[in-house]
């Protein structure tokens, strides 16, 4: 008899863990606002907008940048009387930096809770598990700050508010081509990254392009922070230059490590740079460069604006990345009130036709490719804090 | 001596027989697979039944890990290393294999040239059942099984010398290095320049894995139906070999290897096999789950995934099939759970009685237990209430609460749900006590 | 002949950081027999706690100059207790009500306790989401060049607390009654409460100096990379700990010279190879060199073959 205590206990905790979860599993399902039909998230009185990112994890920082911005202008629309008279909701779905919960959390945004558009995601890897969900599901998607020229090749539910790698890494060429007159590079990139992989064969191709020799190109990978092998071998090939299209956390590391070898050349690097912390840098990276969205110092009334009210709210200056998922959301209230109405396929025509919406990132026009073109800015680090240098406009 | 000879003949099985034998797990998932697709999924909608193909594709990991871990006793911690082999083979040949036999103008959904049972689109399908394009996607799974199982040869042969916690440093240096290497690949050749892929051989298309990006916009076969065919089919395998004579040679190797040996049992011929077939297993569910996403990233499957694997396979009960097979859901549906943490002290209230229940007509208190889910439940609701009261994002915490159940339920149940049981040797195993004379 | 020289030298000093943190892993091992996952954690909590007591004291911040040397050790010791009460808190609460449990249990904890401290670490009122910089403690300038390899303060404390604090184990274990203590228990631990040997106290004291040492590792690491700490969460972190972790096998595990000497030899065959073969595979060398090893000789370097008895 004893014998059976035990299994019994836990046959009946099993299932009365199965009942709680499948009891608490079904709730949100009726809760959730007017099942069934395709623009669910207009026929009710709010305007649902679904974000997913990387809230958790490594890549937490990317994930709550972009929220941030993305909060701000949601609660800024909403004090201005939301869109067509509709309060908007946002619902953020963390994906802990994985693809697979990205499918999940987008699955979950569109199924469940009928989102009228997705927002998301910083890293390209994971756009382009969410972008073909969206697609097959005809709801709109806007990301960011994915830079992977794929990304909104998917389909046409998919577009950019941020320019795209192979534009990038022609900025960062021919910046230090041209104004700086350098021809010698070495890069140095962290190969188990989409984004700083693609960014870095762009840039050797254009640089190539432009006349420029590549003599050492150096790898590293998540989880690595010593950089000093590599760096080494870049300072034995005597580079002018490094190109370091990693994010910034790296960076700063890269930096540091660089001048205590004695390596004193620039660094140039992309949009991945921006952040506050570069601060923690000191003057290890003065004189370095990184191409980005827009300047905090942009004297636009809508930068200055939007970098008074971000450091109101969060007591920080804004990154690019926060400035990108503001923009996004201001582009999609802009092209909901333009749009005839809230449904999938007439929310993408009013978001693909958008033409000189004007952005806190600058002057945004969907192309062709539903790409935002618009200028890049290249500014320079003085102890830590970037200084507008030069903007170079794509040709 | 004729005599003897004819009574053998009569022993033997009829034809028919056998055939019904080898081909009931395969009707069976056929049938629950169909169940699942037609019937389960409308009614679970888009994004329930997302979880479910992941709580099947877990289910698959988890028991084809049992095989290893729980029957043979081998500590493997690379599981999602032949998840990857599996997976990249899988996905290369369906995503090439697409491209080089469609005509480019006929892919007007995205690769998709599957047949009914493989649409994961919005509307209204019309076709056939099945196509060809089906035969690619299984295919490709099985293909992507053998390579793992290829791979699981390789790893296996180590165990030879290696045991415990050795055994397990080797695994999982395995399974980083076939992250690093897959890492390694040349880039993806995409959709749109589907023309070029023709003039590529196939060895040359092999290696161009997506390296870092890994593979993305692959076609999205893989729906209820298939996730559930072949997750009752693993279920039906591994349960036949648990039962089988081989079955009982790992658990005997898992119990103590030299006594084992003594006793006549081929320790390496067992050993080696019951990685090949794990990985067998892995390999198709890494297809699976690649066709399901529509990406796979080999960062991904690193020695995290492994872990998520192992953690199922003892939560579940070293051994237990169907104990790994319920662990996998429960942690597939956990987190997701906690992404707006449900109200607990109902169900908590519910099995403090029901525990209490079955404690006093046992005549057996258990107070510890009792305690354990009370405190866990007051907390737990507490904790919610709090986090509401004060405006608190509880998503927040979700993998910080995730870690604490985690470590909990190791503290209070050790063995795991079911120990080395199955679920149901404890229910028929009442009936003839209760109906029979008392023990 | 300068990039041999670097190589070594880098190779050398992160060698005796991942000895600091095999040190921990091999302990455990030794005496409880199982993989302590948290470990990696609890380094990179030691990191995260020397900036945190640094910005109490009010050290390191931008501008203000190097602090007297008293301070850093101030620091490192204030590091060192709050881990070493972590570490008995774990072993406490995770581990010893498992003490009886098979292995693999044992080691799910771990896993648990690991994400646990990781998702913990980078909620907003511990440590956050954000990297931070670690504090400029010791004085950053070369004192002198080899053959253009140029020595710093840092390095050489680095180099200098590792073979200190791992000289200090030595004796301890070696030398002391309790050490003697602690190598009975790890030799069999029922024999050795037989003896009188309190084993509850025993384990206890290994995981408070195996947590010490991480610490230590932790904070020696922010004196060397003092860019800036990634969040608990972060890949980085488990990397480095795995590394050590197969350092400490490659040496031999349960053997604490096996971890210094595997430490070492990892260090330098990962800077070497990066240096001069590529830097796309570094991890694959570490493990490549694992499983080679483990082929070879499964004891480890200077681990002693069990023969198993029936």
């Amino acid at each position: 008899m004893s014998r059976l205590t035990r299994p019994t206990l836990a046959a009946t905790l099993l299932a009365a863990l199965s009942a709680a979860l499948g009891g608490c599993e079904k709730s949100p399902a009726t809760n959730s606002p007017a099942a069934g039909s395709t623009a669910a998230g207009a026929s009710a009185d709010t305007f649902l907008v679904g974000h997913y990112a990387s809230m958790t994890g490594s890549e937490a920082t990317f994930g709550v940048s972009t929220d941030n911005g993305i909060r701000l202008a949601v609660s800024e629309q909403n004090a201005a009387g939301g869109v067509n008279g509709r309060q908007i909701t946002l619902i953020t779905y963390d994906n802990q930096g994985k693809p697979q919960e990205s499918v999940t959390a987008v699955t979950r945004l569109i199924d469940q809770d009928h989102v009228v558009a997705v927002l998301g995601e910083v890293a390209s890897s994971r756009s382009l598990a969410g972008a073909p969900v969206c697609q097959r599901k005809g709801v709109p998607m806007i990301t960011p700050s994915s830079t992977n020229p794929d990304v909104t090749a998917v389909g046409n539910m998919i577009s950019r508010v941020c320019f795209i790698d192979p534009f990038q890494g022609y900025v960062g060429a021919k910046f230090a081509r041209e104004n700086l007159k350098l021809s010698k590079a070495a890069t140095l990139y962290n190969r188990a990254q989409a984004y700083s992989s693609g960014l870095n064969s762009n840039f050797i191709d254009s640089f190539k392009k432009l006349g420029g020799e590549v003599v050492s190109e150096q790898a590293y990978s998540d989880g690595d922070n010593d950089f000093s092998a590599q760096l080494t071998a870049i300072r034995q090939m005597g580079a002018e230059f490094i190109y370091v299209p990693g994010y910034y956390t790296e960076v700063v590391n890269i930096a540091k490590q660089a001048r205590k070898l004695g390596l004193d050349v620039p660094l140039i690097g992309g949009d991945g740079w921006d952040s506050e912390e570069l601060r923690n840098a000191g003057s290890s990276l003065n004189g370095c460069y990184f191409s980005n969205h827009y300047s905090q110092e942009d004297t636009r009334p809508e930068v200055q604006e939007f970098v008074k009210r971000y450091q109101a709210e969060y007591g920080k200056v804004p990154d690019g990345l926060a400035a990108l998922g503001y923009d996004s959301v201001r582009l999609l209230f802009d092209a909901a009130a333009r749009a005839q109405s809230l449904s999938g396929a007439d929310l993408a025509r009013a978001i693909n036709s958008t033409k000189g919406f004007k952005g806190v990132t600058g002057t945004i026009t969907i192309d062709a490719k539903r790409n935002a073109t618009k200028d890049a800015v290249v500014l320079e680090v003085v102890d830590g804090v970037p200084k507008y240098k030069a903007t170079i406009k794509p040709d | 001596m004729s005599n003897l000879l004819a009574q053998s003949r009569a022993l033997a099985p009829t034809t028919w027989t056998v055939v019904l034998r080898a081909l009931w797990p395969f009707l069976l998932g056929i049938a629950v697979g169909l169940f699942a697709y037609f019937y389960a999924g409308p009614e679970l909608g888009g994004y329930h039944a997302q979880i479910a193909r992941v709580a099947g594709i877990n289910v698959i990991l988890a028991v084809s890990l049992t095989v290893v871990n729980g029957f043979a006793g081998q500590f493997s911690m690379g599981h999602a290393g032949f998840m990857a082999v599996g997976g990249y083979v899988a996905a290369g040949i369906t995503y090439y294999g697409t491209m080089r036999l469609v005509d480019p103008a006929q892919l007007s959904n995205g690769l998709f040239i599957g047949g009914l049972l493989s649409w994961t689109g919005i509307g209204q399908f019309e076709g056939p059942v099945l196509t060809w394009g089906d035969a690619l996607f299984v295919g490709s799974c099985l293909v992507g099984g053998l390579a793992a199982a290829g791979a699981g040869y390789i790893v296996g042969l180590p165990s030879l010398r290696l045991k415990g916690d050795y055994l397990a440093i080797v695994t999982l240096g395995f399974g980083e290095i076939v992250r690093v290497l897959f890492q390694g690949t040349k880039d993806q050749i995409p959709p749109w320049q589907a023309e070029t892929v023709r003039d590529i051989p196939w060895y040359d298309l092999m290696l161009r894995l997506g390296g870092p990006k890994g593979m993305n916009l692959l076609p999205t076969y893989t729906t209820l139906f298939w996730v559930y065919l072949f997750a009752t089919l693993t279920l039906i395998f591994c349960y036949r070999l648990k039962v089988s004579s081989s079955g009982r040679a790992l658990l005997a190797i898992r119990e103590d290897e030299i006594a084992a040996q003594a006793m006549g049992v081929d320790i390496t011929r067992y050993k080696v096999r019951a990685f090949v077939l794990s990985a067998f297993f892995a390999g198709v569910a890494g297809g699976l789950y690649a066709m399901d996403i529509g990406a796979l990233n080999a960062g991904d499957l690193g020695f995290q995934k492994s872990f998520d694997i192992i953690i199922m396979v003892v939560l579940g009960g070293m051994g237990s099939i169907s104990g790994a097979a319920l662990a996998a859901i429960i942690l597939t549906i956990l987190p997701e759970l906690l992404r707006s943490p449900p109200m607990v002290w109902p169900a908590g209230l519910a099995l403090l009685i029901i525990v209490a229940a079955v404690q006093s007509a046992r005549g057996r208190w258990r107070p510890r237990s009792l305690i354990v889910i009370a405190v866990v439940t007051a907390a737990l609701e507490i904790g919610r209430r709090v986090a509401i009261a004060n405006g608190i994002n509880l998503a927040d915490y979700r993998l910080v609460l995730y870690a604490s159940l985690l470590i909990t339920m190791m503290l209070a149940r050790p063995q795991g749900l079911f120990g080395i049981h199955e679920i149901w040797e404890m229910i028929p195993r009442r009936r003839p006590q209760t109906a029979g004379a008392d023990e | 002949m300068t990039q041999f020289l670097q190589t070594l030298f880098d190779g050398i000093t992160v060698g005796c950081l991942y000895a600091l943190i095999a040190l921990g892993y091999t302990m455990v091992y030794g005496i409880l027999k199982f993989i302590n996952f948290a470990h990696s954690d609890v380094f990179a909590l030691g990191a995260w706690m020397s900036i945190t007591i640094a910005g109490w004291i009010g050290l390191g911040l931008t501008g203000q100059p190097t602090p007297p040397w008293y301070m850093g050790v101030l620091v490192l010791l204030g590091a060192m207790g709050v881990c070493g009460v972590v570490g008995f808190v774990i072993e406490r609460v995770a581990y010893r009500p498992l003490r009886n449990a098979p292995r693999i249990n044992v080691l799910i904890t771990a896993i648990g306790v690991s994400l646990f401290m990781q998702n913990f670490g980078q909620l907003r009122f511990a440590f956050g989401a954000y990297p931070r910089p670690f504090p400029r403690l010791i004085d950053n300038t070369a004192l002198f060049a080899v053959a253009g390899v140029a020595v710093r303060l840092p390095d050489l404390a680095v180099i200098g607390t590792a073979l200190a604090l791992m000289a200090a184990l030595q004796f301890l274990i070696y030398r002391t009654k309790f050490g003697t203590a602690m190598r009975a228990v790890s030799f069999s631990p029922r024999n050795a409460s037989l003896m009188g040997v309190n084993v509850d106290l025993v384990i206890s004291f290994t995981f408070v100096v195996g947590a010490m040492l991480a610490a230590a590792a932790g904070f020696l690491y922010g004196v060397k990379y003092e860019g800036q700490a990634k969040q608990t969460a972060d890949a980085m972190w488990v990397m480095l700990g795995l590394k050590a972790f197969v350092a400490a096998v490659v040496g031999g595990i349960g053997n604490v010279r096996g971890a210094v000497l595997g430490g070492l030899l990892i260090g330098l065959i990962e800077f070497f190879g990066v240096a001069y073969l590529s830097s796309q595979y570094r991890d694959a060398y570490v493990f490549a060199i694992l499983i080679l090893v483990l082929l070879l000789k499964p004891e480890g370097v200077l681990g002693r073959a069990t023969v198993e008895k029936v």
